[in-house]
């Protein structure tokens, strides 16, 4: 009992950890290619659009980075956090 | 109508980052809790996979040089062959852990290619010293996959690969067509553009 009392906040904080890690992985990637855009805007095609071309206008490096950790946030850290809550839950419950 | 060959390397970079991020969450999850979503083990051998196909167009569009096209070409094969390998691992259609030489090998490869297509030393100009880099880079990565075929439960290789793979991301977003590399700038590559 005293042993259970003493291993069970160190699992919780271990998931805990582990959790805001992966939630925070998304969010860095996106504030990576934010502060990127700030320091280069020569970078965003976009914001100076007057006579280029096509893929000067699509491919803008700083957005990718963006949507790299948006996609990365969305539709990988959400159901995997989802997955460590529900791991930590079954293992407190027995 | 192609795209600049530096934007091929930023979207290349994009497609690695992810495969970064992916890998840097397996190994903080932890293989139980990656697994418990069957389709989650199957994603970064499956982007791999795809970045070895979409490699297919840049070898029949980006034609400069017969080196070009069989580097892009083999290349294009080596990631094939790792996706390939590491979704039949995963999928447990394949059982023996020799498959696993397939991704050492097949980042060996794709650096083999980084260098061999670049035939302007270090400093000619900023392209020329991110494919040496990256090249030398992805050599030396290869090793890391390897060891892990020793030790595969270590979680210092597993994170050292992770975070490789997204300083290479790093690499590829930083790669210009003609931009100096530290001052250096060879009047052979031409003038520097934005």
């Amino acid at each position: 009992m005293t042993q259970l009392a003493r291993e069970l906040p160190a699992e919780r904080t271990r998931a805990g950890a582990r959790v805001r890690l992966i939630s925070a992985l998304g969010p860095l990637t996106v504030a990576a290619g934010v502060v990127w855009a700030i320091v280069q805007p020569y970078r965003l095609t976009l914001l100076h659009p007057h006579g280029q071309g096509f893929w000067w206008l699509a491919i803008e490096p700083p957005l990718l980075v963006v949507a790299a950790g948006v996609v990365f946030a969305v539709f990988v850290a959400r159901p995997l956090v989802a997955d460590l809550e529900a791991e930590e839950g079954e293992r407190g419950a027995a | 109508m192609e795209p600049p060959s530096e934007m091929v390397h930023w979207l290349f970079g994009m497609g690695i980052l992810l495969l970064g991020l992916l890998m840097l969450a397996q190994v903080i999850a932890g293989p139980a809790v990656w697994a418990r979503r069957a389709w989650r083990t199957y994603l970064w051998p499956g982007l791999a996979f795809g970045l070895g196909v979409l490699m297919w167009p840049v070898m029949t569009f980006f034609t400069n040089s017969a080196i070009h096209m069989v580097a892009h070409g083999v290349w294009a094969q080596g990631l094939m062959a790792m996706g390939a390998a590491e979704l039949g691992l995963a999928r447990g259609k394949l059982r023996s852990r020799l498959w696993k030489l397939a991704t050492p090998v097949g980042i060996a490869v794709s650096g083999a290619a980084f260098l061999v297509h670049e035939q302007n030393d270090w400093l000619f100009a900023r392209s020329a010293f991110l494919h040496h880099l990256i090249g030398w880079t992805l050599v030396g990565l290869s090793l890391l996959p390897l060891a892990l075929i020793a030790r595969p439960r270590s979680v210092t290789l597993q994170t050292a690969f992770a975070l490789s793979v997204v300083a290479l991301s790093v690499m590829l977003f930083a790669d210009r067509d003609l931009a100096p590399i530290f001052g250096h700038l060879s009047p052979l590559a031409g003038p520097p553009h934005r």
